[in-house]
């Protein structure tokens, strides 16, 4: 069983969801991360998903897609990813690694899902990955003995849904709109439906990401789901605040807030 | 309006794939779209009324069949072999493009949408996106990078003439590569209402498989004309290749003509050893962008690296699918072209046979240089080249004023 597995039988067994946060490696800087990921913990975030920084991110708004430029302008590779996984589960926290596929493969699928676990991690998030496209992963996967975990859709099929979420472990990402990564001023009504719809198709617990980033949302959110992810709420603390440590500090503040949001 | 039903369903279990290349990676929010385009696309492709709608705008609106134009005097610098040029820039909107956009509009009526997006970077696919919105009224919004707008801006004031809005994009490195990217991100949050009207062979499937179905009449055309013309098929199809869709369209009819050799040319820039260049089979490796598994120009952890190339419509760091299996089975021969000789092709047929290609298509005019002195060095100066002239050059007047050191 992976920390992540365990965190959210004790999550359930608290009644309440489990808050996920995200930050991608080397962001502001490669020491700087993981420095925000420890205000994260610190504050009462339950698990930490680094990004693996990437030249064409799709799935990502503007906060995040400028975090991930100025990392990889500073040269984050897969091995700086792997040192930040490294540091955060040593915390004692959880850690996941969010990735497009092409780093992965350009890795080595194997050995990528190797150095994931040898760093601590429980699993990774691939948000392009498709089920169909997904073979070698899933030994390579099993293998390390780490998660698998895929992002689920309003527009997913019913007749589709079961073929992913049976695909997933550890968790099943809910993607709580149809849009790309970053703070909204309400999460969409969708998400519930999504959520209700997921668990009609299995009994592994559901983390909503996109567009979360108060207490109120997380509060709303922890109602009826079993873990919330926040990223840009986070991201654009450390980018508008005035300094270093005034930034920490608020994501701390953050993180507690949203902490005592998953408590229902 | 097709959507989730039985097509869709069966559609989804056709993943795309050319050998180990193509596929799908997407996020899963695209995947629902891209069956119902699949389906759309299908059941089109098996409906007579739609292929004679297709046909009639062809027909009465872009020109077609392109006609076939011998060049002797160019030929001269290629060993004396014969070369005959695939008239695609006599198109309406002045390229090949418009053959697979009509198509896809069409496509997207079908599917009961309102509004196109599109990526551009010369700005040749965004000119005729807007093109065919304005003809069967559609929204139509066009993404280009920044660096784009400002080398191409010509082009940005035509798709502006035309109704459609242009956004610059200012992510990244500002150039086709990140217009793609948001333009998915468009589609992701807008896929109900909004079709992606993908430019060339590249993306998730069905987008290689299709735009290749509406391009592929450029080849038909052209086999049946070479065979009345000359009485057998050609030696040798040319094509440059960015992304590929010209290409495709010429070589695919010919892909089981086994005695036909099909050579693509990339776009070399100032050299494939100098690192500054977009020849993405001669120079990349295989892994996975914006959404198939191809060749694609990336550094040791996956990231893409930027492209360069003189011709904005050739710098592209990924290739279609179809032409990494066609190069991996041998079936197609890739080879790239330098900048300069590019720029030396483009000159020599504007000076001996009257017509300024695109620099595009000037890169396939180089490659008929070489590939004629080999054939006639070997003895077989009697070879039959077919080139697609893909766009004509008027667009690349100023680039080539400067390349050349004319006064404007």
């Amino acid at each position: 069983m992976t920390a992540m597995e365990e965190l959210f039988i004790r999550t359930k067994a608290e009644n309440r969801a489990a808050l996920i946060g995200y930050i991608p490696a080397g962001f502001p800087s490669k020491a700087a991360c993981i420095e925000v990921i420890k205000a994260m913990v610190a504050g009462g975030v339950d698990a930490v998903e680094i990004g693996f920084p990437y030249s064409d991110p799709v799935m990502d708004g503007p906060v995040i897609q400028a975090a991930a430029e100025q990392s990889l302008s500073a040269g984050t590779g897969a091995e700086d990813v792997f040192d930040v996984l490294k540091a955060t589960t040593d915390l004692g926290v959880p850690g996941l690694v969010m990735t497009y596929w092409n780093p992965i493969e350009k890795y080595g699928v194997e050995k990528f899902a190797q150095s994931l676990q040898a760093a601590g991690g429980s699993g990774v998030i691939t948000p392009d990955l498709t089920i169909e496209e997904s073979g070698l992963w899933k030994s390579a996967a099993e293998a390390a003995q780490i998660n698998r975990i895929y992002v689920v859709a309003p527009s997913t099929s019913t007749a589709r849904m079961p073929l992913v979420t049976s695909q997933c472990s550890g968790f099943i990402y809910a993607a709580s709109l149809m849009g790309v990564t970053g703070t909204r001023n309400s999460v969409s009504n969708g998400a519930s439906e999504l959520v209700a719809r997921i668990r009609q198709t299995s009994a592994t617990p559901v983390a909503v990401g996109l567009g979360v980033s108060t207490k109120a949302q997380a509060q709303e959110v922890a109602a009826y789901a079993d873990g919330v992810i926040v990223g840009s709420a986070f991201i654009r603390l450390i980018q508008e605040s005035e300094n270093f440590e005034t930034g920490l500090l608020r994501v701390q503040e953050l993180a507690a807030a949203l902490a005592d949001g998953v408590r229902r | 309006m097709v959507s989730n039903n039985v097509d869709s369903e069966a559609a989804s279990q056709i993943l795309g794939h050319f050998g180990r290349f193509g596929g799908r990676f997407v996020p899963e929010a695209l995947i629902s779209a891209l069956d119902d385009l699949t389906a759309a696309h299908l059941s089109a492709q098996n409906d007579p009324e739609f292929q004679r709608e297709l046909a009639y705008l062809h027909r009465t609106y872009t020109g077609r069949p392109s006609i076939i134009t011998e060049a002797p005097r160019f030929a001269e610098h290629a060993g004396g072999v014969r070369i005959l040029l695939k008239r695609e820039d006599l198109n309406h909107t002045g390229s090949h493009k418009i053959n697979n956009v009509l198509g896809q509009a069409l496509l997207t009526k079908r599917m009961g949408k309102k509004r196109i997006i599109a990526e551009t970077g010369a700005g040749q696919h965004g000119v005729a996106s807007a093109t065919a919105a304005a003809l069967m009224g559609l929204e139509c919004v066009v993404y280009m990078g920044e660096e784009d707008t400002r080398r191409q801006s010509l082009n940005v004031a035509r798709m502006k003439l035309l109704g459609a809005e242009v956004i610059p994009v200012t992510q990244g490195s500002r150039t086709l590569k990140d217009a793609i990217n948001e333009a998915m991100r468009d589609w992701v949050t807008n896929v109900d209402s909004t079709h992606y009207l993908m430019g060339t062979v590249a993306g998730p499937h069905p987008f290689p498989t299709m735009v290749r179905d509406f391009q592929k009449i450029i080849g038909e055309e052209a086999r049946e004309q070479v065979l009345e013309l000359t009485g057998k098929l050609p030696d040798a199809v040319l094509a440059c290749i960015g992304g590929g869709s010209n290409a495709i369209g010429i070589f695919h009819r010919f892909i089981d003509d086994h005695s036909v050799r099909l050579i693509g040319l990339e776009a070399g820039g100032r050299g494939v050893q100098s690192g500054f260049h977009a020849a993405t089979i001669t120079g990349g490796s295989v892994g996975v962008l914006h959404g198939t598994r191809s060749f694609v120009l990336q550094d040791g952890n996956g990231q893409t690296v930027e492209s360069h190339s003189i011709s904005a419509g050739l710098d592209y760091p990924g290739v279609g699918p179809e032409h990494a299996y066609l190069h991996e089975i041998g079936r197609a021969e890739y080879r790239a072209i330098t900048d300069a000789e590019a720029m030396n092709a483009f000159s020599l047929l504007s000076k001996t046979e009257g017509i300024i290609p695109a620099i595009e298509s000037a890169h396939a005019l180089a490659g008929a240089i070489d590939i004629g002195k080999e054939l006639a060095s070997a003895g077989h100066s009697d070879a039959v080249l077919l080139l697609n002239l893909s766009g004509r050059g008027d667009k690349d007047v100023q680039t080539a004023a400067e390349y050349f050191g004319i006064t404007l």
